[in-house]
């Protein structure tokens, strides 16, 4: 193994490759920052031009593009709140307000760190257990999954603390149903069409990201005008943007969520059905549970934790998704595809056997990934005071350039105006709930959620017969219910549990 | 997520570069056989039309065929809408393919949209893939004749998956086997997976029994011993598989492929139609088509002109009458 290992490295380290890695990593910053481009389409990008190329320097090529394309998609959320995939969602979640806090060039040092360490951590786990985790990335079944989603969805409730509970929940609600527009992947049945040919494949998470987050939020500063105090302080602000200071108090807050968010995210990343955005939404709401109550308030308005677990998790994850790829052959989601793909084009067939027959591929690969992570980090981390700088532009500039790339990455994805439309449509009403006080990342959780939740469901009923044994039948799905079920309770009984506690010692004090 | 079929046989149809998208792709063509084709793309970038399209484009002019070939992208309604635009403006398109699959012949049963391939100039089908069956390796379902005995003993007992929605070609394909093997087909337990790797996913965590598939997407997986594939809806065994039978073989005399081909527009001259055939039968010899074909793991298979419309027929009749006695229809 170790012999495998160090001819990968040596394969890595040519200066060629080296070269390779760094452009991959700037090309793919730059398409990941673009909404609508992420890995996926930064990855189908370099295909053919990697076409002919020893297949070392072209996986070495892709895998910065891939780590790129991440990256430059965190950077969008923080600094636009335009999440153009969906694992950057949680990003945004507190990217984004500590962006508007003047702390861009802080936000994107925590996430550029953050994603460094979880991809460099999971890929320590990929080195050293990728052929003996090929069987956890089976031993979830759609029970599972869908018990995994209900326990995502109680992330939920890292919104609902500021006193918005029926808000946040509402909005949940609406994200479900949103979900459910489209064709019916159980019966085939057309639901909430209207009849219309474009709504037929249902939503695009997409687009309703780009209207409900990046368009609103533009729309919203406009409406909103800032008064000449708020100018003055931000003004102030502005003058720190670029600065990427990380206080050593801040680091020591960060490890430890670092630490648990990778291990995280790269076990959820290796199940073929989960994948980078449930880590990073899981991850969010385990942080947001263990931080207790005073830092915990502080998810949602630019909480450091807040926005180092999903930023770590998500990474973590992209690289776990590489075991089942490898080691089984099958790709968990569209990045893995495209990987598969690019594989398969070098003659490489992933699968148990490229790990006894193609050592030396195998191992290429995963040093590759860790060359990526590396030189991402090296290359961005000069870069971000100056990419901070673009909140600097004045908004008479700004606001009409991200609504113009909103609409374009949604567009060129598809080709079809009545995305457009939607759009519109969609960041107009989002417009009218946020002067409402009605939280948008509920919504966007339970769309994302919803959909997944409900396909997972609705295949575990047709194999039991339509019969709900399901849910207690395997120990794996009641255990993951069980878990859920306890962080929905537990905050609810805690002041039962003192106001108990309080009783008892005051007996007890009485009695003695 | 939500647009399953879009997705699901990117990893055997490779999308091509996005970027290139945007501009179109100019060739030499000093002595090309076409001046300029323009390929309509009923889907967004990066699915399996937009690759089939841009592959077939790429080959076409680096091997000096065809001079110029230019894309659009034209999504919505599950192809409907460039079906649609190609019939409205069918003056202009003279010189346009637009690209498509086994699912225009679905999708227009199902009324999803109201046109058909008749409305259209049907060119050629120019490449496809086999459906097979599929279980994990170590299930006890020796071959195909004993999962079709298990299914008639209890149709219940085996969970067939497959990586389309209900109603969907995977779906039908079982429907349209089971019934040639004396079975009962509209009692398939079907487990529809949004994508092809996840349902593989789901079959080797042994949450169904077996899965119907695409034979490229099975093949590999066969060859490293985690799945048996039963049976391949060809006439004849594969060369690539010499030992796999055909379902035919096993008692169940129906035929599938799941082909991707070209269409023109209606009203198209014969002397226009036959210049495309010929075009596209002049490729299949150039190394630049082996290129983009071996890239991307496509299989051969050409059907041209009076072939493919016959061809078409007859699926749409077969798939029409299953989709009843289902009541898909």
């Amino acid at each position: 193994m170790l012999e495998g290992i160090l001819t990968g490295l040596q394969t890595a380290a040519s200066p060629l490759n080296i070269l390779m890695v760094a452009v991959g990593c700037f090309v793919g910053t730059f398409i990941g920052m673009l909404p609508g481009l992420g890995p996926i389409s930064a990855i189908a990008l370099m295909i053919p031009i990697t076409y002919g190329f020893d297949p070392a320097t072209g996986l070495i090529l892709m895998a910065g593009v891939y780590y790129g394309a991440i990256f430059g998609g965190s950077t969008s959320s923080i600094l636009i709140n335009a999440p153009g995939v969906a694992g950057t969602v949680a990003t945004a979640f507190d990217g984004y307000p500590m962006a508007r806090r003047g702390e861009a060039g802080k936000a994107l040092a925590i996430a550029a760190y953050s994603s460094f360490s979880g991809g460099t951590i999971a890929a320590v786990f990929l080195l050293i257990a990728a052929p003996s985790l090929a069987v956890v990335s089976l031993a979830f079944q759609s029970a599972d999954y869908f018990a995994l989603m209900v326990l995502g969805l109680t992330a939920v409730a890292a919104f609902a603390g500021k006193g918005n509970i029926t808000k946040a929940l509402l909005m949940t609600v609406l994200g479900l149903m949103l979900s459910t527009v489209g064709t019916d992947a159980a019966l085939g049945m057309q639901r909430f069409t209207l009849g219309s040919l474009d709504l037929i494949d249902g939503i695009s998470f997409l687009l309703l990201a780009m209207a409900t987050f990046a368009l609103s939020e533009a729309l919203m500063s406009v409406l909103k005008p800032k008064s000449d105090d708020d100018r003055k302080r931000e003004m102030e602000a502005q003058q720190n943007l670029g600065s990427m200071k990380v206080s050593g108090e801040e680091v020591k807050e960060m490890a430890p969520v670092v630490g648990r968010s990778s291990v995280l995210g790269f076990f959820v990343g290796v199940l073929p059905g989960a994948g980078a955005t449930i880590a990073s939404f899981l991850a969010y709401g385990m942080e947001q549970r263990l931080a207790g109550p005073k830092k915990g308030a502080e998810f949602g308005k630019g909480s450091i934790r807040g926005l180092s677990a999903p930023e770590t998790a998500n990474n973590a994850a992209c690289s776990g998704s590489f075991v089942p790829l490898l080691t089984l052959g099958i790709p968990g989601s569209g990045t893995t595809a495209i990987m598969l793909g690019a594989l398969i084009s070098y003659g490489i067939q992933p699968g148990p056997r490229l790990f006894v027959d193609n050592p030396s591929v195998f191992w290429a690969v995963i040093i590759s990934m860790y060359i990526g992570n590396v030189i991402l980090l090296i290359l961005n981390l000069p870069l971000i005071p100056y990419i901070a700088r673009i909140l600097a532009i004045p908004s008479t500039i700004l606001i009409p350039m991200i609504l113009f790339f909103s609409l374009i990455g949604v567009y060129f994805v598809s080709f079809n105006t009545f995305d457009i439309h939607l759009m519109v449509i969609f960041a107009v009403a989002a417009v009218g709930l946020r002067l409402l006080d009605f939280p948008m990342a509920p919504m966007l959780l339970g769309f994302i959620l919803g959909g997944m939740m409900e396909d997972n469901l609705r295949r575990a009923l047709s194999i039991n017969d339509d019969s709900w044994s399901f849910l207690w039948a395997r120990p794996l799905t009641l255990s993951i219910l069980a878990i859920a079920v306890l962080i929905l309770i537990v905050p609810m009984l805690t002041p039962q549990m003192k106001r108990l506690k309080a009783l008892v010692y005051d007996r007890a004090a009485e009695g003695g | 997520m939500l647009n399953g079929s879009a997705t699901r046989r990117v990893f055997l149809a490779l999308p091509l570069a996005l970027g290139v998208a945007l501009t179109g792709l100019a060739g030499q063509g000093q002595a090309a056989d076409m001046e300029s084709l323009h390929f309509l793309i009923p889907g967004g970038a990066g699915g399996g039309w937009d690759g089939t399209a841009r592959g077939t484009g790429e080959a076409l002019t680096k091997a000096g065929i065809v001079g110029k070939a230019s894309y659009e992208n034209m999504s919505g309604g599950g192809g409907g809408k460039a079906i649609a635009h190609l019939i409205e403006t069918a003056k202009k398109q003279q010189s346009t393919l637009m690209v498509n699959s086994t699912p225009i012949v679905i999708r227009s049963l199902q009324k999803v949209f109201p046109q058909s391939f008749r409305d259209l100039t049907p060119i050629a089908g120019t490449i496809g893939d086999y459906a097979s069956f599929v279980v994990n390796t170590e299930s006890d379902i020796k071959d195909f004749a004993d999962l079709v005995a298990r299914y008639k003993a209890d149709p219940k007992s085996v969970a067939i998956g497959g990586g389309s929605v209900a109603g969907g070609m995977d779906h039908i394909v079982t429907a349209l086997v089971m019934k040639a093997a004396g079975a009962q087909p509209t009692k398939v337990k079907y487990i529809p997976y949004d994508a092809g790797g996840k349902a593989m996913a789901g079959l080797l965590s042994k949450e169904i029994q077996a899965l119907s598939t695409g034979y490229g997407e099975a093949a590999e997986l066969a060859k490293q011993g985690q799945v048996r594939i039963l049976c391949v809806t060809a006439a004849e065994r594969l060369k690539d598989a010499p030992d796999v039978p055909t379902c035919k073989e096993e008692g169940a005399d129906a035929q599938f492929v799941n082909w991707r081909g070209f269409f023109g527009a209606p009203g198209l001259s014969d002397a226009q139609k036959q210049a495309f055939v010929g075009a596209l039968e002049k490729m299949y010899a150039t190394p630049e088509w082996e290129t983009v074909r071996a890239r991307n793991g496509w299989v051969n298979i050409f059907n041209p002109d009076d072939k493919f419309v016959a061809f078409l027929e007859d699926q749409e009749k077969v798939i029409g009458d299953l989709m009843k006695e289902l009541g898909f229809l």
